[in-house]
């Protein structure tokens, strides 16, 4: 009998199966990686402590801190202001202490935002189920690892078992053929798949992205895709990983190395799915002709080429709403559009690859009056590879703000914020009402548009720019 | 948790779609290690202005809303960000149960742990929850029923197990302990394979 063709996910699921499902109880689900942070996982540990519950697995926990830290040095060297975030930091240092578990806290090297430092580290490994209270866990499915965000709730649960309690998601193939033309990115291509799919389109759903079109592109660019898998409402996004996957992580301090990365390899090559596996559901686009992308409402798929006109809402109340917060009118276009700040940085475009895209606009630029720019690091990592091939010196000569890593103000918790009203351009996620600040205006874009927003001090094709330096 | 087999109040409505859990609490206010008190939080941005006097008009501001522990939003409720602080401040805020034509998959996972009821119903129904906000509902769990006025009801699906936890209480912490034998034997079989 003719074998029955395979997804990825279900290679990966069907592997991690401590227990399988009945129709009375969840999967027991085995967990091979839990990454945490300070603002998730504190009422976690307070779950343990009340139970009297060892973490079960500390080696298979990694901790950093990301999103209430400043970016500013003086604040890091000088110790945080008192205050909540401070005792978030330290509590986390307290229970990672208490309980033997790795932590990159302030003074770390490597720390970095939890989706930038695990791959960096090697951490995130194709066929492992990674799991994190963060819903942005999405990322490291661009190695072929099944992973998802989880409540603090579940953080206890793992951290006690190393396991979850999981009912099997559907699966959803979204299939892209063609090749990114010039000046369009990873970002614009996410941002096209969740306008295409909705924000609720991936519900319930494991994505995989297939075809030419990601096979062609870069680890971080695949990274920069799935991340925003969770923005569709995916439970998590994966990607087959390919030779691209293993020489990212050839060599990485926590990858496997000499006769155990033969090995690793041996298995990760049996994890992409057949080629006819068939999937709950699939979507097919054609990337080729797409340009470069900009949000202009509240949420992540109100997304359009950002030589596009802003939609108009007819009988559309969610759409009203959201250009009315924005102050943005209907069928207008946004290039020409001023903005007051420039954010790159955070776990979709914080990477080194988005600070070279973002510096190739600025080079030999200025940005633009009135206008504030920010550049966040992803990890302290990129900082030190931006800071040795001269990157920052592009950014703070242009007159940007040149920081520490840090989630800063993708989710503006640090202190990092657009102030009310303010259109900010950034290379983060989410749009939402409030997420950089209080009433302020987020438009999505990639690191190419967003620096070329910042140089023109207004809403641009970053595609001029390249052409006019002959890029 | 406590056992909880029928829940029973009056609607408040919140046609919004898409509310993410930046807007049930923004996250300005999670820098705290605690999970209780979250309440005073609660789609801070909607009930609040700038200088943090109540926006009148806003429905959770109204007194007809007082004491209304079902909520009805507009589809996709709680998408976004994993942060449980979400539910803690429902909870917190007298959220028993939710009613959207889809739930977000983290958001609902939160909600079953922190005893609110996660009720994904047909468009007829949400419709009319829509149209008549204030209406006394019954949320029977054993039955799985919605039951709204004139003895209309509408049968919700809810996981299995997740409706065995509400029913009875149980912490579903304790069953994946229980399962520790069967974690051995995993870890023993596939030894430290990340
Ligand atoms: S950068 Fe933004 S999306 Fe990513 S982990 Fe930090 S807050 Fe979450």
């Amino acid at each position: 009998m003719a074998k029955t063709p395979r997804t990825l996910f279900e290679n990966i699921w069907d592997r991690h199966l401590v227990t399988a499902e009945t129709s009375e109880t969840p999967a027991v689900l085995y967990i091979d990686l839990h990454l945490i942070h300070e603002v998730t996982s504190p009422q976690a540990f307070d779950l343990l402590r009340q139970r009297g519950l060892p973490v079960r697995r500390p080696e298979r926990t990694l901790a950093t801190m990301d999103h209430s830290t400043p970016t500013l040095a003086a604040s890091l060297a000088g110790g945080m202001p008192p205050g909540p975030a401070r005792e978030q930091v330290a509590t986390l240092q307290d229970n990672c202490r208490e309980f033997g578990i790795e932590l990159h806290d302030l003074e770390s090297p490597q720390r970095g935002i939890v989706h930038v430092m695990g791959p960096e580290l090697g951490a995130t490994q194709p066929g492992s189920t990674i799991v994190c209270g963060d819903s942005h866990t999405s990322t490291h499915g661009a190695f072929g690892a099944l992973a998802f965000g989880i409540g603090t709730t579940e953080v206890a649960h793992v951290l006690a078992t190393q396991s979850l309690l999981q009912r099997r998601p559907a699966t959803l193939a979204v299939n892209l053929s063609g090749r990114l033309g010039p000046g369009v990115s990873a970002k614009d291509l996410v941002l096209a798949i969740i306008r295409e799919i909705g924000v609720s389109g991936g519900t319930g759903h494991v994505i995989e992205y297939r075809g030419e079109a990601i096979r062609s592109l870069s680890m971080e660019q695949r990274m920069t895709v799935c991340n925003m898998s969770i923005e569709a409402g995916a439970r998590a996004g994966l990607i087959a990983p390919d030779d691209t996957t293993f020489e990212y992580l050839a060599g990485r301090p926590l990858s496997p190395s000499g006769v155990d990365w033969e090995h690793a390899l041996e298995r990760w090559r049996e994890l992409p799915g057949d080629e006819d596996a068939v999937f709950d559901r699939s979507v097919d686009i054609d990337v080729s002709e797409l340009e470069p992308m900009l949000t202009y409402g509240t949420n992540p798929a109100m997304a359009m080429p950002v030589t596009g006109k802003v939609p108009v809402p007819n009988g559309d109340a969610g759409l009203r709403r959201a250009l009315d917060y924005m102050g943005l009118g209907a069928g207008e276009p946004l290039l020409g559009r001023p903005v007051d700040v420039v954010f790159i940085g955070s776990c979709t475009n914080g990477r080194l690859s988005d600070l070279r895209d973002a510096a190739r606009v600025m080079a030999g630029r200025r940005v633009a009056d009135g206008v504030r720019m920010l550049v966040v690091p992803g990890s302290q990592d990129v900082k030190r590879s931006a800071e040795a091939e001269g990157l920052h010196r592009v950014f703070t000569e242009a007159g940007a703000e040149w920081r520490e890593s840090g989630c800063s103000m993708c989710i503006a918790m640090n202190g990092d914020s657009v102030a009310a009203g303010q259109y900010a351009v950034s290379t983060s996620n989410r749009n939402f009402e409030g997420r950089q600040g209080a009433g302020a205006r987020t438009l999505l874009a990639s690191p190419l548009t967003a620096a070329a927003a910042a140089v023109s001090g207004q809403i641009s094709d970053p595609r001029q720019y390249l052409e006019d330096d002959g890029q | 948790m406590k056992p909880m087999t029928e829940y029973r109040s009056r609607t408040v409505v919140l046609p919004n779609t898409d509310i993410d859990t930046d807007q049930i609490i923004p996250a300005r206010f999670l820098t705290t290690t605690n999970s209780t008190g979250l309440g005073k939080h609660a789609f801070a941005d909607w009930r609040y202005d700038a200088d943090g006097r109540p926006r009148e008009e806003f429905v959770l501001n109204q007194p007809a809303s007082e004491g209304c522990g079902v909520l009805v939003a507009g589809d996709n409720f709680g998408c976004g960000s994993s942060r449980e602080h979400a539910a803690w401040a429902l909870r917190d805020f007298g959220v028993r149960a939710v009613i959207s034509t889809r739930i977000a998959d983290i958001f609902r996972s939160n909600a079953l742990k922190n005893g609110i009821v996660p009720i994904e119903s047909d468009d007829e129904t949400h419709a009319w929850l829509m149209a008549n906000p204030g209406v006394e509902v019954t949320v029977n769990i054993g039955r799985r029923e919605l039951v709204l006025p004139g003895d209309r009801r509408y049968a919700f699906s809810i996981d299995d197990f997740a409706r065995y936890c509400l029913l009875y209480g149980v912490d579903p912490l304790g069953y994946l302990l229980s399962q520790e034998a069967a974690i051995n034997d995993y870890e023993r079989q596939y030894h430290c394979v990340r």
